[in-house]
Order: structure tokens, then sequence, then C-alpha cells
């Protein structure tokens, strides 16, 4: 770029006053007539061309699966990339800009934060569908009806029991076969804040992975597996999972589904973001994909198996990426937000 | 002995033959045109791997051309040129032991170095050179593109592509140096005009290896990038990719049965093009070997 600026502004200089004045003009005048044209002209998809690279939560890719995939049939020549490295992993090379785009499966953290700042990234935060975690068994686990908070924290915490028999007397005495996201996945990270606590420690003898399709086949595969994952997940292998009813506040047991995470019945649901590269929020074909993610979703998220927003929040968040409103309500002056999302989320 | 001799090549060819056949069977079926024209999808009946396919050739061509001259070269030197000395051995070792770390290892030394370049600028930011139309656009730090990858790959091949040169330069019969050298020739056109045609078939042999080696990575590339959803073929330089073992790795790892069968057909393509590979090589082979006797 440097060379010819340089080269233009030289011979800019050479010229003599009024033919300097007059092309000015010109320039100003075709200057403003393309950035008009620019904003005006709906930005044409079929001819757009560009890169934007995804990666992250392994949760929310089935989303970003399907409106890519929808993306790249309008926009052909766009390349989308995206890749599964977990909500920590997406937000290590999203934080350094090596992608546009960050799936994550809980907000951005505040070492995050300051990752990006000593990186100058700047970024957009994007809430764009409900998950409810869920807890899957075997089919043929015909003991687990129910399970509550406290009984899902025994399990996962550190030095927790090896058999099913010692969280309930009457269930049978074999061992446990565990099963968790990898500690770089958000909902790892969601799951330990909510069910073991902050200051607990989560059990390391488990079986552990950060590409939710392995747990799937794990938990699929063996009588004695627990396991917790994204509903998506759940909802793609019905056929081959039972998702156990969490016990919520009121006392009674509670299934993983859109209506009681609608009515925040269900104790374990959670937000899901897309986080956008400010500065390639300035290129058109990012611009495009993310407003067609935004306008798509509400028909994707469902058939992907998770929960649309409710129209109060997707329309605070639809304001926010008109606006381009720059950086996290999660964290303030490098620490956490703590609190319920609806009521943090602005 | 020969009969256990006998039962070790047996139970390996019967071993690879339930594998072929396994394989077979399960992907035969959703093996079609489309298949190899189409791009990912969440449905696995629309899936296809023009993407990764195009994507593996795109790396293992870079890979090439970067591994196979510069472990001729190498080859050379040590070979032909360096003297003995504590250097060479130090330099020869290091080879050696290169040639078995693990191949993830290169991807992490890859991201820094070719993704990242030591954090020296930043992604957000590149250095760029020549436009987006043409193929040589290059932006520095590369990102995850298949300059990078194809790079990562050349890392992990060049020190089998070394020794292997260095076991064909070394074959090459002392007499017909001495022969070259007493016709008056320098060293460079002794190299040049004798020990590397007559070296060149069993060079080629080593390139096969390498190259075969190249195209069934997936660890390192997964480490720079790893990419796994791709929707379209590389234009240039800079695109971003995805190869055939990942797709592989993906789709197997996937819990629906369909997504089984398409990662079956795609190991049938995968199968194919490293056997086109291969016969290439073996074709220029043949081409090149005369014998020493003429």
């Amino acid at each position: 770029m440097k060379p010819t600026k340089n080269f233009l502004t030289a011979r800019f200089h050479s010229l003599n006053a009024f033919t300097k004045i007059s092309a000015s003009t010109a320039l100003a005048i075709t200057f403003s007539i393309l950035v008009a044209a620019n904003q005006d002209a709906p930005a044409n998809l079929a001819t757009m061309k560009g890169a934007i690279r995804i990666d992250g939560s392994s949760t929310v890719y089935p989303i970003t699966e399907a409106v890519s995939e929808e993306f790249s049939k309008v926009a052909p020549k766009v390349n989308v990339t995206v890749g599964i490295s977990g909500t920590g992993g997406g937000f290590k090379r999203f934080c350094v800009g090596e992608t546009a785009i960050s799936d994550a499966s809980r907000p951005i953290t505040p070492s995050e934060v300051a990752l990006a700042a000593t990186n100058k990234v700047e970024f957009i935060e994007i809430p764009i569908a409900y998950d409810a975690l869920s807890i899957v068994v075997n089919p043929k686990n015909d003991w687990m009806k129910s399970v509550t908070i406290a009984q899902l924290k025994k399990i996962y915490s550190a030095g927790g029991p090896k058999t099913w028999k010692e969280i309930d007397p009457s269930w049978p005495d074999r061992t446990m076969k565990i099963y968790s996201p990898g500690t770089d996945s958000g909902t790892f990270d969601y799951f330990k804040e909510a069910v073991v606590g902050k200051e607990g420690k989560v059990r390391s003898d488990m079986s552990v992975s950060e590409d939710d399709n392995v747990l799937v086949l794990g938990v699929s595969g063996d009588q004695d597996a627990i396991g917790f994952f994204g509903m998506a997940y759940f909802e793609e292998n019905k056929d081959k999972l039972r998702a156990v009813p969490v016990v919520g506040s009121a006392g009674s047991p509670v299934a993983p589904q859109a209506s009681t995470v609608n009515d925040g019945t269900y104790p374990l649901s959670r937000p899901l973001f897309i986080y956008v590269n400010a500065k390639s929020a300035g290129k058109p074909e990012v611009v495009a994909f993310v407003d067609f993610y935004m306008n798509k979703a509400d028909a994707l998220v469902s058939e992907v198996g998770y929960v649309m927003l409710p129209t109060d929040i997707l329309a605070k968040s639809s304001a926010n990426w008109k606006a381009r409103k720059v950086g996290t309500q999660f964290v303030k002056d490098g620490n956490k937000v703590d609190g319920s999302f609806s009521k943090i989320y602005k | 002995m020969l009969a256990s001799c006998l039962a070790a090549t047996t139970i390996a060819v019967l071993v690879l033959s339930a594998l072929l056949i396994s394989i077979a069977i399960e992907g035969t079926s959703a093996l079609s045109w489309s298949f190899l024209t189409s791009f990912a999808s969440r449905k696995a009946s629309q899936a296809g791997i023009l993407a990764p396919l195009m994507g593996s050739v795109w790396v293992c061509a870079i890979c090439a051309i970067v591994a196979i001259p510069v472990g001729i070269a190498t080859a050379i030197y040590l070979e032909e040129y360096a003297r003995r000395s504590r250097l060479k051995s130090l330099i020869q070792l290091n080879i050696s032991n290169l040639s078995g770390v693990p191949s993830i290892v290169y991807g992490i030394l890859a991201l820094v170095a070719f993704v990242r370049f030591f954090g020296i600028r930043s992604n957000d930011d590149p250095l760029t050179f020549g436009s987006p139309e043409s193929f040589m656009y290059l932006q520095i730090p590369f990102g995850p593109s298949v300059i990078a990858g194809g790079l990562t790959l050349s890392l992990v091949v060049l020190p089998i592509m070394i020794i292997a040169s260095q076991e064909a330069l070394r074959s090459v019969p002392q007499s017909l140096r001495q022969a070259a050298l007493a016709l008056g020739s320098t060293q460079w056109q002794v190299v040049w005009h004798v020990t590397l045609p007559a070296a060149l078939p069993t060079i080629m042999t080593g390139a096969i290896l390498s190259m075969s080696r190249a195209i069934g990575e997936a660890a390192p590339l997964l480490v720079i990038g790893g990419f796994l959803l791709v929707f379209q073929t590389p234009t240039n330089l800079m695109s971003d990719f995805t190869v055939l073992p990942l797709q592989i790795y993906n789709w197997a790892g996937r819990p629906q049965a369909e997504f089984h069968k398409i990662a079956a057909a795609a190991i049938i393509v995968q199968l194919v093009v490293l056997l086109a590979f291969n016969s290439i090589a073996i074709v220029i082979r043949q081409k090149l070997q005369r014998p020493l006797q003429s």
C-alpha cells in the first residue's frame, strides 16, 4: 500500500494550485459517490469475496456449521472456515487476531480480555442462543431417574465416589464411567462453576475430550457411563442417549428442553455467544456473514437443537451489533461480573 | 524359520486386506461424483470432499516443492562436500533424531514460526504482498494458510527425505566419481553429471516415501489451523484449507452411522490419491533409470 500512496502524493504536489483544487473536488465527489453506493446498495452476496476464519466452542459449532453452510450457498466466493478448538482454545487464537469470529459457550474471561488488549484486538460480543446443558446417561441406565445438583457435585468433584451405590444406596454397586468436556471447553468452565463451585476441584480420573462427539460415542457405548454437553448433541443422538432431568429450585426434576429453558426452570441453562473481531467487522464479507447469522439464527438454532433467545435479549444483541459496541459486559475492571445472564446483558 | 516369516507376512496381509475390505464395503455406496465435487455439509447425504481433496493437493504440492530440493541439496552437501568433522557428525545425529520426532512437535514449532512469526507482527495487521487475485498473494505472518501447512509438512518429511537421499548417494560406486575426477571434472560437475543422475531413481523412492507420509499427516495441521469445515478450494498461497485426514478424523468421530460411511468413502479417495502420487513417482523413476554400464 505505502509506495503507491507516496507516489500519488508526490505526483499531487507537482500539480499547480488550480488543478489541485479541481482534482481534490473531483476526488471528493467520486469518493462520496463510492461511499454512498457502498452503503445504499445491498451487498451483492453472489460476487462478494474474502475469507472468514471461525474457531472455538464445539457446543456452538452445530449452529455455526449450519449458518456457514447456508451462507456459502448464497455467497459461494467467501471462504468461510470453521474449527473446533473449544471455547478457551478458540479465544487463544481470537485474542491474537488469528480468527475473525470466535464461538463461545461462556462469556470471555478477564485473562482473555487482557490477552486481547495486549494484542490490540477489539471485539463485539453477541449472544445467539440458549443451551440447556444436558446430563446424559446410557439408555440402559434405568436407575438414575433424576439427579440433584448436589449429587452431580459429588460425582464430578475431586476424590468423588467410584460407584453408583455411593451416591444413592438404591443404585447399583458398579463403577461409574465419567465423561466430561476438556478444560479448554466453555461447557467445562460453566459446569465447574455452576455445579462444582468456584472453590471446588473437578476430579481428574475421568475421560475428557474437547470434541462432544467423542463424549456421545463414549456414553452411548457404556451402560455405566455419565457425561454432559450442549443440548444439540443430545437432540442429534436421542436414540443413543437419555437425558436425566435435573432437580430445579422448585424441588422437582426438570428435563432439558426449550420450554423449561424459556420459563427459567431448568437449572443448567446458559447463553451461547459469538465474538466478532472489531477490525474484521469493517469488512463487508464479515458484516454480511454476521447479519446472515443473526437473521437465520431463528430457524437454524432450533433446527440444530438449541433454544432461541427471548425477544428482548435478541433486540439488545442486534442493537449492540448494529452499533458495533466493542468490549464485553461480563468483565469489569479486570474482574468477572457475577449474576445471571439476563440481568447483566444490556 | 521360513514358517515363522511366512506366518508373519500372512498376518500382515490378512489384517491389511480385512481393513481394506471393510472400508470398501462401508464406503463404496457413498462414493459418487457429487461426493467428489461438493463441499462439507451438516447432512451426511449432501456432504462432499472437494475442499479437503484440493487442500491436500495444494499442501502436498507446496511440501514437495520445498522438501525435495532442500532434502537433496542437504544430502549432497553432507555426502559429497562436508569433511569428516564434529559439526558434520552433530548435524547427522540431529537429522537421524529428527526423523523420529512425533509430527505434532513440528506442528507446535510451525504454529510459532510460520503461523505467528514469533509474534513479531500481529496476525490482525499483516504485511501484505500482491493481490488476493494472484496465486502468489502473500501475507506475513502466514496465518493458518496453505503455505503454512505446506511448510509444516515439509519440516515433517525433511529428515526422511535427507536420509533417503544420503543413502542413494552413498550407493553410487566410488569408481564413477573417481573416473569423472580423473577426466578433469570439478567437484560440482561430478555431482551434477555423474553422482546425482546415478542416485536419482533411489532418491525418487525416498521422495515417494516422504510424500506418502505428508499426505497422511493430520496432527501437525490440526495444531497450526485445524479448520474442519471449509467451503472453498484454495485459490492462492494464503487460502485457508483443510486436508483429507482431518476431514476423515472429523467424520469418523461423529456418532451418526451415515457420517462413518462418508468417512470410509473419503478414506478410499485418500488411498486413490496416495496411489496416484506413488505411481507418478514410479513412472519418473522408470524413465530416469539407466543401467550403470552401457
